[in-house]
Order: C-alpha cells, then structure tokens, then sequence
C-alpha cells in the first residue's frame, strides 16, 4: 500500500529568552496509507496541531523530513495543495459573510466551479442556513462549513482537526459516516480529534504522539493487542470447580483473579492455552472471552495522563518517548 | 477565477468597506453641496447692487460726520471744551472718502475655480487617504485576526504571492474610487464655479497643474493604503496599523515638535512627518526661521528653508518602502499560528 502521507524525524523548536527552549516536536515520524481514515491522537499540547501546521506550510520546522502524495513539502506545497484539504484547530472564518460567501471565495481562490460550492453545502447539512452570516452560526454550523470549506476541492488528503467539537450526537454520527464514505471513495482521511471511541469506530489505523514524539502506531486493532495485556475472562460448566481451575492456571504461570462465578486471567498469549490446560484436568469451559481494551484506557495508560485522585495534572506531564521505562510501541517506517 | 479577482470580490463584499465608502461619498457630497449654496455667481445686478450699498453706506457716514463736526463747532462756540470727544479740529481729519467704502464688501461669497479648487483637491486627498488608510488596515488585519489569511495559505502555499495579490486587489480598488470620485469631485466643483461662481481664467495650464496635483495626491492615497496594509500585516490586526498612526501622529506631531522647539533647533519642522506630506502636495513647503530676525533694525526678514515634492518623494517613498518590505520579510519568515 502506498503512503500518502510520510512524516520523519520532525523537530520544531521554540526559543524563549524567558522561558527557554521548548521541543514542540522531537524526531516525530507518522505514516498513513492511502484510503485509510487515520485517527491522530495526543493529550493537549503534545504536537498535533503544530504537526499539522508544519505538514501544510504554516510552520517552519527546525529539521526532519515530510512528503504528501510522494512530493516533499514544504517544497511542493503548491504543487499538492490542490488535494489536500484541511481544517486546522477551530473552525476561523470571517463573522460577516454567508457561509456560500466564504465557499465562493475559496473556491475563487482554487480556481475551482461554483457548482462544487452547493454540492459540498449539501453534503454537510448547510444548504438551507447557507445565506446566513457565520457569526449567527453554532459551533457545531461552524464545524460543518470548516469540514465543507475541506472537501470544496475534493481532495486525496483530507486533514481534519477535530472535526467533531461542538457537533450534536447526530452530527457525530453523520460525521463518521462521512468520514467512511469518504474513505471508500478512495479519499485518505487524518482526524484528529480527544473522542477516542470515535476514533475507535471510525478509524483504520492510528498514530498517538505525546511532547512530540510518537507513542504508539498502527491499525487500531494492533495497538489495542498490544495493550490488552492478554486478559481473558473464564466461565466454567461448574461453578465449584473454579478454586481447582485458578490452581491449575496459577501453576502454568497465568496470572488468576478469582470472582464468585468466573475467573479473569491475565499475560494469556493464546486462549486456547487456556482451554486446553483446563480441559486436561477434567475443567470444562462454558464461557472463554478475551477482555478488549478501548482505545481511551490504551491512550491514557500510553500517554500517562489518566486521572489521578487528588493530583492535578500539567499540560505537559505525559509520557516521553526515550525516558528510562518507556518506549515506543513497534518499528516501521521512520522509526 | 484568479486570486486577484477573488481579492477583489472579498474587499467590496466586506461590510467596513461598503460603510466607508458610503460615509466618504456622503462626506464630500456633503461639502460639495455647502459650497454649492453658499457661493453666488456676481451678476452685474449683484454688482450694482453691491455698488449702491456702498454708496448709500458712504452717504451715510458722510453726513454723520458733518453732523459730528457741526455739533462739534456748536460746543466749541458755547465754549465747551471738545477735543476729548470729538478730537482735534472737531475730527475734520477724519472725514470720510468713497474709496473706504469697498463695493467687494458688500458682495456674496463667489467660488473662484482657478484660485480655490487647489483647496479643495487638498480636502478631497485628505478625505480618500483617511479612507485609503481604514480600508487598506483593515482588509489584511481582519484577515488575520480572523484566521482567514490561514485558511487561504491552505489554498494557496504561497506566501509572498498571496500577500502580493491583497496588496495589488487594494490598491487597484483605491485607484479606481480615487479616480472616479476624483473626477466627480473636479466636476462637481466646476458646475459649482459654472453655475454659482466663476471659471474664468481656467486655462490649459491650469488644468494641467490641476492635473499634476492630482496625480500626485493620488500617490500620496496610495502610499498611505499600502502603508496601512503593511502595517497591519505586520502586527496581524488592524490596530496595529491604527496604533501606529496614532504612535507616529503623537510622537512626529506633538512630541518631536515640543522637543525642537524646547531645543531651539533651527527649522525643526523638517523632522515631522506632516511637513512632507504637505510639501508632497503644494510642491513646496515653506519654513521659516524667526530666530534669525533681526527685530532690533526694525525689520525681520528670517531665514528660510524649502522643502520640495522631490525631498518628500524620498522621504515618503524610502519609509512606505521600508514599511512594505518589513511586512513582506515577516510573511516569508513568520509561523502561522
């Protein structure tokens, strides 16, 4: 499969006489195949937005390299701007104009036919408030012409910067089946957005950054393997047999947690170990389910940013790639 | 659809736009029309009429005086002293003669196209450059502050050529509202001078000249366009350009004007702004020292210093330059954010 969009080794510095030097981004590498919707994931401050904007021209970055659709950018920007369509950060547009004005204009800009302006007002709900001034607008109205503003070119790469704030549940809703459209048409998709169970539902693949370097990545089922720590819920035929099971899986080396009417194992690589170790002893298994994890716990246990009772924590206090205990999940490209 | 076309779209559609160049129209329509109703074409009637209240003014003085005297020399043959109230000979001196009595006096005001319209193209420059300045902030600083410059550079990578296209799309708009007002304006004072005052001696010279300062007071508009654009770029916001008018405005005018004069420095006019843009406009400014009077000779003829149009092309030209050129170097350096 090929890459649409490459990201290697990508540093951008601040320099503060006050506050000193700050790494927003640290050797950050990213990845995404074409026709996938990538989830781009990371607690505030970890880089994402200044990914995004170093990715499309509006940052400088100190070093690293970055292509779109096989070109280099920032140096081919205006080569692949024409298929790439992004919203960064919240929706901005000026308060005073229609949102058909705001298309037309941009579509003005990209030399694009006006008819592709009604076209993209439909297909995000905005076609009967289109004459109406921005500033009347929701969040949520907002959102909807920013992602339209997006898709007026309709591009190969379609950024997206949470997408999803300030939408209704039934815009949630349209907005993931507007992503999945999208991306069976062929068009590659990159959300990020904090509402990890979309992200979870919606998404082929993930990258979850964190003080600007990459965390984890890959298809979203790998990296929740990678972090469902093997835990496997065991019923059993005969609720009195459970005591003689946890001594027969505690001596193969399985973590056991007793409960009144199963058990829940831990560190099992394969559940059919399970089964076949009870089934030796004479233990018949009625139920053998693998616990998954979500991708919320997975972020926050990869991220170090769940709560902590009676802690308040920073913006910055997450995890760093490369500290002593941590590390990235996995190699591949850039890496 | 071009970038420059669809600038353009983005300036007239823009509200603040629409409303300044509605109270500009409103403003000199305004002042064309004062004049209009307060200046009078001098007919002979007019004239005569002027004439015969001069003379009927002249008559009147003339036997107040007579009265005067002959009171006067009544007293005096009563003995009574009158010199305090009637002065010295009864105030004989001080009898009245025709050529007092001025029949201009008593004409209407009358606008004089060739002498005056100069005047007018000054308050004209001044009304488009105050216009010119709040347009030309405000395009690019509410582009700004409002994340659509952003938005564009999504569209369009290229920094210094989108900056570039706004600045051209502005000026081309300020070039034509200068232009047809300007025309507007020459010819609604022409019917004024037509109708209700006077065109004579308007020759090819003259609206030649009157060309010339046109020309150049449609310079002067779009230096201060683009100065504001530059400004406003610089600081991302409209008040950026709006402080720093202000800023340049207290420290040329008010500040550096105390400080001259508190220093005695000769000719310090030649330090504001202000001096330049009007030597810019008359073709040559003036100053005066009044130090260098010698007053004790009974006379004081100081000394003097002319600035020309040339000096303030260099002046205005070298700061509008260096203000664009900091605005276009930041776009290429600066992260968007």
């Amino acid at each position: 499969m090929s890459a649409v969009l490459e990201i290697e080794g990508l540093r951008k510095t601040y320099r503060s006489r006050r506050r000193g030097v700050r790494h927003a981004l640290d050797g950050f590498d990213m990845r995404v195949e074409a026709g996938q919707v990538h989830g781009f994931l990371g607690p505030n401050g970890s880089g994402k937005t200044t990914t995004l904007r170093t990715l499309l021209g509006l940052i400088r970055p100190n070093g690293g390299r970055m292509a779109i659709l096989g070109h280099e950018v920032p140096q081919a920007l205006p080569v692949v701007a024409a298929q790439v369509g992004a919203i960064v950060e919240s929706p901005q547009f000026f308060p005073h104009f229609s949102a058909r004005d705001t298309l037309d204009l941009l579509a003005g800009a990209g030399q694009l036919p006006r008819q592709r302006v009604d076209e993209v007002l439909e297909l995000v709900g905005l076609r009967d408030r289109a004459g109406e001034r921005v500033k009347t607008y929701s969040l949520g109205m907002k959102q909807r012409l920013a992602v339209a503003s997006a898709l007026l070119k309709n591009p190969k790469l379609l950024i997206l910067d949470e997408p999803a704030n300030g939408l209704d549940p039934g815009g949630i809703r349209e907005m993931r089946t507007l992503m999945r459209d999208l991306a069976a048409a062929d068009m590659t998709v990159v959300l990020s957005s904090h509402i990890l169970g979309e992200i979870q539902l919606i998404c082929d693949s993930v990258t979850i950054i964190s003080l600007g370097r990459r965390v984890a990545f890959g298809p979203v089922e790998q990296v929740l393997a990678a972090h469902s720590q093997g835990a496997v819920r065991v019923c059993l035929e005969a609720v009195t047999d459970l005591p003689q099971a946890a001594d027969v899986l505690t001596r193969a080396g399985i973590r056991v947690a007793a409960e009144p009417d199963h058990l829940m194992l831990a560190g099992v690589d394969k559940p059919a170990t399970v089964s076949r170790l009870l089934a030796e002893q004479g233990l018949y298994v009625s139920e053998l389910a693998p616990v998954a994890v979500d991708l919320e716990s997975v972020f926050l246990e990869l991220t170090a940013t769940a709560p902590v009772p009676g802690q308040h924590r920073q913006v910055d206090q997450s995890t760093k790639v490369g500290e002593p205990g941590i590390g990235g999940t996995g190699g591949g490209w850039g890496a | 659809m071009s970038l420059y076309v669809t600038e353009l779209r983005r300036l007239a559609k823009r509200r603040i736009t629409r409303l300044l160049l509605v109270l500009l129209v409103l403003g000199l329509a305004g002042i064309a029309t004062a004049f209009a109703f307060s200046s009078h074409t001098l007919s002979p009637a007019v004239v005569a009429e002027a004439q015969a209240k001069s003379d009927a003014d002249y008559q009147r003085e003339l036997k107040n005086w007579e009265r005067s005297v002959a009171e006067c020399d009544t007293a005096t043959a009563r003995g009574e002293k009158t010199e305090d109230r009637y002065g010295p000979d009864c105030g004989r001196q001080w009898q009245p003669q025709p050529e007092m009595f001025d029949p201009k006096w008593n004409l209407p005001y009358q606008f004089d196209f060739r002498g005056e319209f100069g005047n007018f193209m000054a308050v004209f420059a001044g009304a488009v450059a105050l216009f010119a300045f709040l347009v030309g902030a405000s395009f690019v600083g509410a582009e700004w502050s409002t994340g659509g410059m952003m938005n564009l550079l999504l569209w369009r990578p290229k920094r210094l050529a989108v900056l570039g296209t706004k600045l051209a799309a502005v000026l081309t708009a300020l070039l034509g509202v200068s232009v047809v007002l300007g025309a507007l304006w020459t010819l609604a004072f022409w019917l004024i001078g037509t109708y209700r005052g006077s065109t004579a001696k308007v020759t090819s010279g003259v609206w030649q000249s009157t060309a010339i300062s046109g020309v150049r007071a449609l310079a002067l508009v779009l230096a201060v366009g683009a100065v504001a654009f530059a400004l406003a770029s610089l600081g991302r916001h409209t008040a950026m350009a709006l402080g720093a008018a202000v800023g340049v405005g207290v420290i040329s005018e008010i500040g550096i004007r105390m400080a001259v004069q508190m220093a005695g420095v000769r000719f310090g006019e030649r330090w504001m702004l202000s001096t330049y843009a009007l030597a810019w406009f008359q073709k040559q400014w003036k100053l005066l020292d009044y130090k260098s009077c010698e007053v004790s000779q009974g006379q004081c003829s100081p000394k003097e210093m002319l600035i020309t149009w040339q000096d303030s092309a260099l002046v205005l030209g070298l700061g509008s330059a260096l203000v664009l050129v900091a605005a276009f170097w930041t776009m290429r350096r600066r992260d968007i954010s």
